[in-house]
């Protein structure tokens, strides 16, 4: 249990951390506001996620703990999530191939036992609406301009080896209900699903990509060089 | 991307509870309606304003122009009859 809540709670926060990059910089107000909501709620649930994994481990670290001061090895989230953020598109797939991904896997948590149960009962009232919101960019940015679509299906490629380990273990047979509503969504974008089957691992056993070195570079400055620093 | 010059605009109306009419609260660009009502929620519904959220189209909607509000509005403002102020309100009725 303590290996999905930091599982779980390390790929909520650094998707968040990601999205948090866009603040300010996002192509519209309305998409700056939108990740930012999408941001905060991924960060609500690492928190109870992060929480009770330092409880369930024992040894009196906090969420913040976990958080600030783990490094790149100690981190279990997929490498999916700690991509960069790239042009809009890729943004937004890599939240597709991750919310279709995360409702699955939150409905099979829901089947589990006590506080987990609890978080991903919580945690899927917000992720019904982030599916909605980034499948229908996939369906704006495909079936839009030829630019638009061309972004996409680079993003589609460029992420698609990264859809693998989301199958993991238990999570195995989701894999086949996600192909679907992938190929559905891709149908009506007009968009390719991508034909390679040889995927990245790594995240769930502590070994990332680069792009993740520097996001906690990033992410974990302040508590590093003071430590102790509040509020 | 398309440049948001080229969004249509949306006129958003949020009902902040049952059983109370949707109420304008603003305006966004958006290239469908399915993203202008995701827009809207994300800018418009952050603090639990609403229940429910319309959008329409701001091309959709005929408006009156402000040179006509003479001959539309001004015949009303001398017709008092229209206004239930001439019947007594018997003593047994409250909450009139």
């Amino acid at each position: 249990m303590f290996d999905i809540a930091l599982f779980m709670g390390d790929t909520d926060l650094i998707l968040s951390q990601r999205l948090g990059e866009w603040c300010g910089h996002a192509p519209v107000l309305e998409e700056d506001l939108a990740l930012a909501n999408t941001a905060l709620d991924l960060l609500g649930q690492a928190r109870l996620w992060l929480s009770l994994a330092g409880e369930l481990e024992g040894r009196g670290r906090s969420e913040d703990d976990l958080a600030f001061l783990s490094d790149a090895g100690e981190f279990r989230n997929l490498l999916l999530v700690e991509q960069p953020n790239g042009d809009y598109a890729q943004t937004m797939l890599r939240q597709y191939f991750f919310d279709t991904w995360h409702q699955l896997e939150l409905a099979r948590l829901g089947q589990a036992a006590g506080r987990v149960a609890e978080i991903a009962a919580k945690a899927a009232t917000e992720n019904a609406y982030h599916v909605r919101r980034s499948r229908d960019w996939v369906f704006q940015m495909g079936d839009g301009t030829e630019e638009s679509h061309s972004r996409a299906q680079a993003a589609a490629d460029r992420l698609w080896p990264y859809a693998g380990e989301m199958f993991h273990g238990d999570s195995g047979p989701l894999r086949a209900p996600w192909i679907e509503e992938v190929r559905a969504t891709f149908a009506q974008a007009t968009l390719e699903v991508p034909a390679a089957t040889w995927a990245h691992r790594g995240g769930r056993d502590g070994i990332h990509t680069e792009a993740l070195g520097h996001l906690l570079a990033e992410m974990q400055f302040l508590q590093r060089a003071y430590p102790g620093a509040r509020w | 991307m398309s440049a948001v010059r080229d969004w249509p605009l949306w006129e958003v109306f949020i009902r902040s509870q049952h059983g109370v009419a949707h109420k304008h609260v603003g305006s966004l660009h958006a290239a469908s309606a399915e993203a202008a009502l995701c827009a809207a929620r994300d800018v418009y519904t952050r603090r639990h304003e609403g229940v429910s959220i319309w959008v329409v189209p701001s091309a959709a909607i005929t408006a009156s122009s402000p040179g006509e509000r003479e001959p539309l509005f001004e015949p009303a403002n001398n017709k008092v009859y229209r206004h239930p102020g001439f019947f007594q309100v018997p003593p047994e009725v409250k909450n009139l």
